[in-house]
């Protein structure tokens, strides 16, 4: 969001009274957070109690505060922050989203509870806040930064400051998730998409970028610690952690086809196909009474067959493709996507083998279980009831963690410094001896591996497979969640996945339009921001190639990340 | 650089031939580029091609690296013949830089290089998932290895900058380390001082020479007939995709038929220059030049 600077000469005349303005329209929006905002007590969460500030209320009063700490850094106490942060465009950002923000809850007022009328003196002093913090954060200084890249703290104060955002991660997922009102979340979006574009404007992202790469294992841990702790909040509700599963099978396959588009730069529309065949073999391996091949493996064994079946199907279509440049990869996996589900459906007995039992699909797929652990009962830990879906969940976040392991760990070596040469100069990658046409094989193959193992796990927890959860639209979120989150990174995918997978659950009220919402959002994307939301330093030079300046500033990290 | 390393003193070669190159013939539809070009590259030489522009020598060294399987004509590489693969050229022992510099734009200097130790590493995807011990040896032995190669460029400085962020003397010296980065027998340097200063080339003909040192044979194409004389033991001179003449830099700076295919190409100073700059195949060519026009456009 960008709105034209104001003339510099009324700015510097008025820029005195940035401060005090600005200190002001955060103190009107806490003390109207703090008041009533709304007569109906139905809506948006309660807002209605004076001192008892709701849900949404408490979101306005944290972007108050952060307001707050950007005017003290640029001129009082914390003026050593400032010495850092670029307040003065986090300020403008954070205020331009705090305005839409207010906005939004008036509209959400109005058209929830039926009329303006409805909205309470609290919710206009605290929108009149908001007006005034825009002005004030207009009306600040551009300051001089130091680079934060030197800013290094004590170790345990950065260690504390990851453990502390990935604790605020873990609370606003499960918060994210509590919501059920659309309009509610919509403004939850809002709340976080302004504060992570006004740490990002203020540099306040690059420098966690830093510290992150200094303690890598401490992220690691911490992140997977949130993510295991995740079904502990939920306190025994299984309906979002059915939710939550189902994003991280849909994450889990994104990840492996990140491997094959945004490491080796292979466009594969069909890559759901391989999910489902890894689905079909869970299935057909499985001991549901409709299942269709005698042999009972344990189910260590059922995912290797399927991931090797998957990988098998990625070396049939891609062994006669890749060899010729171009993109026929494309339509190829396209026609193959097709294909594979046509199959599916016609290996019914009829017009072939019974395997499938066509559009019937397998159903009634058992709860796996291991020894006396089954998947569909509930075990109680910490005194917290987990249920089926939270079991998945532990088992699928296993998988997922291997994925991500396997994705870094190919990036970070001989494998994937080739694939990065074939997609900078095929010819000069060739030329210095780089097997052009084994590494892509081996990218579709490692890609196809991994969602048929994911195929596996998701066939037991669907309870059925069907050749209709694999159809075409599929592949196109899946790769829609790479291109929207960063090519070739790991949190921008898993954000993209996320977001894809998460806003129609939560906004069911779009459904008729998801798509061209999502149509729109990726326009949008491919106008704007093209290397997606988090952008891979490389693939972010690779899609702006004048941009001498942003070489210059990329070569740092890239670099840091050669000598890691 | 390698084991033959002492193979060879500074100054003389060997009469052991390396490189053997058999009436190698390229044909584009009706064009003939390269027409029965035979050359024979001795073990520690410095070799020089030369030739007026579109004579033919880019799509020569196109034929000897597998980029271009030759029409006609059979390459051998100590004594072993050469598929035209770019890839088992490369492992049999011959590499090659690029008359327009083609780095990987978007990796640091140290990566640029790592590339070209690809061909001589064999870490899979497996031990790279596990970490394996072989994973680690090679690791850092092409890191290693890689910063040598850099250093010995004369670019320790630039490890870490990125191939596109650097000044254009740099991005030709990398090349050729990346290519040295293949443990290669001989190297084939496509006009390696085009659009560098005086100072720049001087450099560059003192790495070439530290480079034959090492034990490695070089073949050099070049525009820059001072440059071509100072370095080479020997000079091959093509017209139109023929051998005009072959032999010591003394020999070929005096024979008349090199002379005229000179003069009756690039006449002024002019016409060469924007030819080098990649204009496109002026009508400086020759007589035979208009229909290579014809068939480039
Ligand atoms: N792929 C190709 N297809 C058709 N014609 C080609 C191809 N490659 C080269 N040629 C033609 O072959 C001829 C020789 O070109 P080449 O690039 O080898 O010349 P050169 O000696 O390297 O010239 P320069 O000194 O300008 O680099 C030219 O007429 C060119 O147009
Ligand atoms: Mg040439």
């Amino acid at each position: 969001m960008r709105i034209p600077n104001i003339p510099l000469s009324f700015v510097t005349r008025h820029g005195s009274k940035a401060w005090p303005l600005g200190l002001t329209g955060a103190g009107m929006l806490i003390i109207g957070s703090l008041l009533s905002w709304s007569y109906d007590a139905q809506v948006l969460g309660n807002l209605s109690i004076s001192f008892n500030p709701g849900g949404l209320q408490r979101l306005a009063i944290a972007l108050a505060l952060f307001a707050v700490v950007f005017l003290l850094a640029s001129k009082g106490p914390l003026v050593r922050l400032g010495q850092w942060a670029d307040t003065a465009l986090g300020l403008r950002a954070l205020a331009t989203w705090t305005l839409l923000f207010m906005t939004l809850v008036v509209v959400a007022i109005t058209v929830e509870a039926g009329g303006l009328i409805n909205v309470q003196p609290g919710g206009w002093v605290s929108f009149l806040g908001a007006m005034v913090l825009f002005a004030a954060s207009r009306l600040v200084m551009p300051t001089e930064t130091r680079d934060l890249a030197e800013a290094v703290l004590p170790g345990w104060v950065e260690i504390l400051v990851i453990v502390v955002i990935m604790a605020g991660l873990l609370f606003g997922a499960a918060y994210a998730l509590s919501l059920d009102d659309a309009w509610a979340f919509v403004l939850f979006l809002v709340f976080v998409t302004g504060m992570a574009v006004a740490a990002t404007r203020a540099g306040l992202l690059s420098w966690l970028g830093h510290v992150t790469a200094r303690h890598k294992r401490v992220l690691i841990l911490a992140s997977f610690a949130v993510a295991f702790t995740f079904p502990l909040t939920q306190g025994g509700s299984d309906a979002n952690m059915s939710i939550a599963s189902q994003v991280l099978v849909f994450a889990a396959a994104a990840m492996g086809l990140n491997i094959v588009v945004g490491l080796a730069g292979l466009l594969d529309l069909g890559y759901i196909a391989f999910l489902g065949a890894g689905a079909y073999v869970g299935a057909a391996l499985s001991t549901s009474g409709f299942a269709t091949i005698g042999w009972k493996p344990p189910f260590i064994v059922v995912v290797l067959v399927a991931g090797c079946f998957s990988a098998t199907l990625g070396l049939i279509i891609g062994s006669p493709t890749l060899r010729v440049n171009g993109d026929y990869l494309a339509i190829v996996t396209l026609g193959f996507g097709e294909i594979f589900r046509l199959t599916m459906f016609n290996l019914d007995g009829n017009n072939g083998p019974d395997l499938t039992h066509g559009p019937n699909g397998i159903p009634a797929i058992p709860d796996l279980s291991f020894g006396s652990f089954n998947f569909g009962d509930t075990h109680v830990l910490l005194g917290i009831p987990l249920a089926r879906f939270s079991n998945y969940y532990f088992l699928l976040l296993l998988l997922m963690a291997f994925i991500i392991m396997v994705f870094h760990r190919l990036n970070t070596s001989r494998i994937g410094r080739g694939w990065v040469a074939i997609r900078e100069d095929e010819k000069a990658a060739e030329a210095m001896g780089v097997n052009i046409f084994g590494l892509k094989i081996l990218a579709f193959v490692i890609g196809a591996f991994l969602a048929g193992m994911a195929g596996a796990i998701k066939a037991h927890q669907d309870v059925s497979v069907t050749p209709d959860q694999y159809i075409f639209l599929e592949s196109a979120f899946l790769l829609a969640a790479i291109v929207l989150g960063g090519m070739g990174t790991i949190v921008g995918v898993l954000v993209g996945a996320v977001i894809l997978k998460l806003l129609p659950e939560k906004l069911r009220f779009f459904a008729d339009y998801r798509l061209l919402l999502f149509g729109l959002l990726l326009v949008l994307m491919m106008r704007f921001r093209p290397e997606g939301l988090v952008a891979s330093r490389r693939r972010q030079l690779e899609f702006h190639e004048e941009d001498e300046e942003l070489a210059i500033r990329a070569e740092g990290d890239i670099a840091e990340k050669v000598q890691a | 650089m390698t084991a033959t390393a002492a193979a060879s003193t500074a100054g003389s070669s060997t009469n052991v031939p390396l490189l053997q190159a058999d009436g190698v013939t390229m044909r584009f539809g009706g064009l003939t580029a390269v027409n029965n070009v035979s050359m024979t590259v001795n073990e520690g030489e410095i070799l020089g091609l030369i030739g007026p522009n579109g004579a033919g020598k880019t799509t020569f060294f196109n034929c000897l690296t597998g980029l271009y399987k030759p029409t006609e004509g059979q390459v051998r590489l100590a004594g072993v013949d050469l598929p035209p693969k770019p890839r088992a050229v490369v492992r049999a022992g011959m590499a090659r830089t690029f008359q327009n510099i083609r780095l990987f734009a978007n990796m640091t200097a140290l990566e640029n290089v790592m590339v070209g130790r690809y061909c001589r590493t064999s870490s899979g995807a497996l031990t790279s998932i596990l970490h394996g011990p072989k994973f680690r040896r090679e690791e850092k032995e092409t890191r290693t290895r890689a910063q040598e190669l850099l250093d010995f460029v004369g670019l320790g400085d630039s490890t870490e900058h990125l191939a596109r962020n650097m000044p254009y003397g740099n991005q030709r010296r990398l090349e050729i380390a990346r290519a040295l980065a293949t443990d290669p027998k001989l190297v084939l340097l496509d006009e390696p001082t085009a659009g560098m200063n005086p100072l720049e080339t001087r450099q560059a003909s003192d790495l070439i020479f530290k480079i034959r040192d090492t034990g490695l044979a070089v073949v050099v194409i070049e525009h820059d007939m001072r440059f071509i004389f100072g370095v080479c033991d020997r000079v091959l001179c093509l017209v139109r995709g023929e051998t005009l003449v072959e032999g010591t830099p003394e020999e070929v700076q005096s024979d008349p038929r090199v002379i005229e295919a000179y003069i009756g190409t690039a006449t002024d100073e002019d016409d060469a220059d924007k030819a080098e700059a990649g204009a496109g195949h002026n009508s400086d060519a020759g007589k035979g030049s208009a229909a290579n026009d014809a068939e480039d456009s």
